[in-house]
């Protein structure tokens, strides 16, 4: 049943949904993949924390210093507990492409100190001519467009799995893709535009058996499934904080123990040092070597209540509501003449992103007649060009559900899909 | 303001039967302009006749109003000297950029009229102005630039001459 969840319920700890819009249209939030709506105990939390207890972090001699920083690492510990994971092998990013970036220039970075302090490089992070990276045909732009340029730097090429018409990764030249060159191979979890959730085990399993470096983009997976981030089998993994109820400007980056203690840091400065000489410094042992400057420690109180709401509803609940949601859009999609999935078609190892083509009109004009009814969906590339270019669309329209949707939210884009195909004649 | 009115008969009748449209035997400039957040494309493509006015070509894939707007602007500028096509470019601006409170002139603007319900729509001026840019670009590359003194084609003489 969709209704596991308490829908009704649920709309009411988010006040943005009572908003009328474009006239005097109630919001249909089917955005959910872009950034998802807030609930009241997360904006809470953060009014409260700079209300009793704003300070510096891990510096400062007095009261509210050390309750600043119990709420930051407080926090901390709740999110890895939220994914199953050790506090401290969870660093805070700024969002989920500073996480990945983070994780690409371990790489350029390891690349560039190898010839003047190799006694700082792990050869695990070293890229040269010869080597590769591997990453999909369905990432988004944040996990491809890093390791483009930690390749151009190093004189590594990058190789890429390709997708199978139905929207999943074609595996079947898996081991020439994946060989005994492989330095790193950075795959998504769950795509954000095609839906489509793929076998990270075995892509990480694989990564390990030729020594190289596996890197997680779960941006679409742990805020909508159980996922216990240690098990996927990779070394590193990064997702956002806005995506799963949480405030914008917190991310998330997981790294194995070892990992993490092998990675030069990415940025530099304040809080991330051990010793600092006009010559020379010393870093902080991880997450703080990359938790360079203030942190957002307001953010991460945040995002604590937005994971503690989601272990309320329960994240295995969250996961079947969607299922069925999903399973729901995609029946009504596949319904309506003339309009085509872009990705799985069928609701196993698929998640809630729907994305589709009209025949006859473009995802601009399907998107502004939606809009025109109250209903938000995104319509474009998705920050996915080359995932477009394979299915030979130049952008796509995409539904995506949360929590806070039911079939009624849906059938609302049915109805404005079928007016813009009456209105163009499509 | 609904999304009917934003969709004019003539943008839907320019984007169904885009007039212009193709590429040039021979071209003095091209420009190929994309709207990196929708995917939206259009090349555009310029040189001077004989008898001193742009010839204008154009491909392109996006939605209805960046090709809309390709056609309408293929039709207002053809055959009209640089200065001219500046005059209306700078007009068609002005109305994008006028969140809906500037008034149209549709002796400038033509067809181009048609367009006024987008300004009102923020991510949709960029898809209008799309191939607009990719003229000026184009006549850039080609160096068909206007001459500083407006000449009798230019739209500061008609609009003195309009009570």
């Amino acid at each position: 049943m969709v209704e596991s969840l308490d829908v009704a319920r649920i709309r009411k700890d988010f006040p943005i949904l009572e908003r009328r819009v474009r006239g005097d249209h109630p919001l249909v939030y089917l955005d959910s993949a872009a950034t998802s709506q807030k609930p009241t105990v997360v904006l809470d939390a953060e009014r409260h924390f700079y209300e009793t207890s704003n300070a510096g972090v891990h510096r400062g001699a007095h009261q509210l210093a050390e309750e600043a920083t119990d709420a930051y690492e407080g926090a901390r510990a709740e999110i890895a507990s939220f994914v199953g994971a050790q506090p401290d092998d969870l660093v805070f990013t700024k969002n989920a492409t500073e996480g990945l970036n983070l994780a690409a220039y371990a790489f350029s970075n390891s690349s560039a100190l190898v010839a003047h302090a190799p006694e700082r490089v792990d050869p695990r992070f070293v890229l040269r001519p010869g080597d590769s990276v591997v990453v999909t045909q369905m990432e988004h732009h944040a996990n491809l467009v890093p390791w483009q340029e930690a390749c151009a730097k190093t004189g590594a090429t990058l190789r890429w799995i390709g997708l199978t018409d139905d929207g999943r990764l074609d595996l079947a030249d898996l081991d020439r893709v994946i060989d005994s060159t492989t330095k790193a191979v950075a795959v998504v979890h769950q795509s954000n535009l095609l839906g489509t959730v793929n076998p990270v085990r075995l892509l990480m399993d694989r990564a390990h058996a030729v020594g190289a470096i596996g890197v997680v983009d779960a941006c679409q997976s742990v805020p909508h499934m159980p996922v216990d981030v240690p098990s996927l089998g990779a070394d590193l993994v990064a997702w956002s904080g806005h995506k799963m109820l949480g405030p914008t400007g917190i991310g998330v980056l997981w790294g194995s123990t070892d990992v993490l203690a092998s990675m030069p840091p990415f940025l530099t400065g304040g809080s991330m040092i051990e010793t600092v000489q006009m010559e020379h410094s010393t870093y902080a042992a991880p997450p703080k070597r990359f938790e360079a400057g203030t942190p957002m420690t307001a953010q991460a109180v945040g995002l604590a209540a937005a994971v503690r709401y989601l272990s309320d509803l329960g994240m295995h609940r969250v996961a079947e509501h969607e299922h069925a949601l999903t399973g729901y859009a995609l029946a009504a999609l596949q319904a309506l003449r003339g309009v085509r999935i872009i990705g799985p078609d069928t609701n196993h190892d698929r998640g809630s992103a729907v994305s589709f083509a009209v025949d006859g009109i473009h995802p601009h004009d399907v998107g502004q007649f939606l809009d025109d009814r109250g209903v938000a969906v995104r319509v474009g590339h998705h920050c996915a060009w080359p995932t477009c270019r394979r299915f030979d669309v130049p952008a796509t329209t995409r539904l995506s559900t949360y929590v806070y949707n039911d079939e009624s939210d849906i059938d609302q884009a049915i109805d404005g899909i079928l007016a813009a195909q009456a209105f163009f004649g499509a | 303001m609904n999304v009917e009115a934003l969709y004019q008969d003539i943008i839907l009748d320019h984007y169904k039967h885009p007039r212009g449209r193709g590429l040039l035997a021979e071209a003095s400039g091209e420009s190929h302009q994309v709207n990196p957040t929708c995917g939206d494309e259009v090349t555009v493509q310029v040189s001077l006749g004989p008898e001193g006015g742009l010839v204008v070509g154009f491909e392109g894939q996006g939605c209805s109003i960046s090709q809309a707007s390709a056609s309408v602007m293929s039709e207002l500028v053809s055959g009209v000297p640089a200065a001219r096509a500046d005059a209306i470019r700078a007009e068609f601006l002005e109305l994008m950029r006028g969140k809906g409170a500037v008034e149209p002139d549709e002796d400038v603007l033509g067809d181009a009229v048609a367009f006024a319900g987008v300004a009102k729509y923020p991510a949709r001026i960029k898809c209008a102005l799309l191939p607009w840019t990719a003229l000026q670009d184009a006549q850039a590359r080609a160096g068909i630039i206007a001459d500083t003194q407006p000449d009798e084609g230019s739209i500061s003489t008609q609009k003195e001459g309009r009570s």
